[in-house]
């Protein structure tokens, strides 16, 4: 499943846009997953954790990055990273994409107030008034240890995040 | 650049001579409409570059949104143990929509398998082992969808049309 236009390797260095640097705190955030559930960082505290942010749920270059993290879950779980997605839909739009993508991974909407927590790790496009499509690796610390903006219109894969996590359990 | 973690060698299916000039690797699915559609570009790049060119076809399933991948790429592997792997991976790009599990046994009975042996192997999930390794090595070696090509190592980045694979192909013969 790819589209065209999502092929090139010229990824962007995180520095260039002004994502939040490995070594800094990551932002804390609380989220819904579902109407009736919020997803927080801290509840992650003890496990790595590996933010996916994307522009929008159903584009199809989104789609296709979401269901190849989807296939990469068990890699990322057994080199202890929770994957969360997260966009700035809202709630019914991440359950109706979950479920037509079969994920298996919590959608969190960055809905209201509208992308704070991307603009709080330095994921926001005001022009486009979505993410970015951001990765952050934050380890069991709450420290961002690895960061990675892709073009919009490229799907990063998934291999940055294993390395990430790999150097992570290395040391 | 993107390139290939794990080289082309014993473990892979391949068409052409090892010693061929350049080799064309793909990470594949096989419920994939745009794999469907590369599947005719590569036998053209075949035809045209002859013993040039080696090819070699490694499973990358998307389970969650194809739920046949997987199975068919276990039933190519199957077939590949009977030694008709590229029989089988031509049969499911020719046959995307039908790759019900009657429908694999079918072919492996067209094509002349030991219709047991297959049966018992796709039972028993004897090379889903195989598909996980081929699908964790494109995983690591930056795939990034389906399908996704790697000319002697290096991730091709660009739409995979015929003009574009055999100008790029080209090129790597001309340098090697």
């Amino acid at each position: 499943m790819i589209s065209g236009k999502k092929r090139s390797t010229s990824g962007r260095k995180s520095v260039k846009r002004g994502l939040r640097s490995p070594g800094t705190r990551a932002p804390s955030f609380s989220l819904n997953s579902t109407p009736d559930q919020k997803v927080s960082l801290s509840d992650f505290r003890g496990r790595s954790v590996v933010l996916a942010f994307y522009p929008a749920d159903w584009s199809p270059v989104c789609g296709d990055q979401m269901a190849l993290y989807n296939e990469c879950l068990p890699e990322f779980k057994r080199l202890g990273g929770e994957l969360l997605g997260i966009s700035v839909d809202g709630i019914w739009s991440h359950l109706a994409f979950a479920k037509d993508r079969k994920l298996k991974f919590p959608l969190l909407a960055d809905f209201e107030p509208k992308g704070a927590v991307a603009r709080a790790y330095g994921a926001y496009s005001a022009g486009s008034g979505a993410s970015e499509r951001a990765l952050f690796v934050i380890d069991s610390k709450g420290v961002i240890r690895w960061s990675y903006l892709s073009p919009v219109g490229i799907n990063p894969g998934a291999e940055g995040i294993l390395s990430a996590l790999e150097s992570m359990r290395g040391k | 650049m993107a390139s290939l973690t794990l080289p082309a060698g014993d473990r892979d299916h391949a068409q052409g001579p090892a010693a061929a000039p350049v080799t064309l690797v793909e990470y594949g699915d096989y419920e994939c409409p745009h794999c469907g559609a590369a599947y005719p570009v590569v036998k053209k790049l075949q035809k045209k570059l002859g013993k040039s060119l080696r090819f070699i076809y490694r499973n990358f399933p998307l389970t969650s949104i194809h739920s046949h991948a997987e199975r068919a790429a276990e039933a190519a592997e199957a077939a590949g143990a009977q030694g008709k792997f590229w029989e089988m991976h031509d049969w499911i790009f020719e046959h995307q929509d039908t790759l019900e599990a009657a429908d694999l046994l079918k072919a492996a009975k067209a094509l002349g398998l030991d219709p047991k042996k297959f049966a018992s192997e796709m039972e028993s999930q004897a090379y889903l082992p195989r598909v996980k390794e081929d699908f964790k090595s494109g995983i690591r070696s930056g795939v990034n969808g389906t399908p996704t090509f790697f000319i002697n190592g290096a991730r091709h980045d660009r739409p995979p049309s015929y003009e574009d694979l055999l100008a790029a192909l080209n090129l790597a013969i001309a340098q090697a």
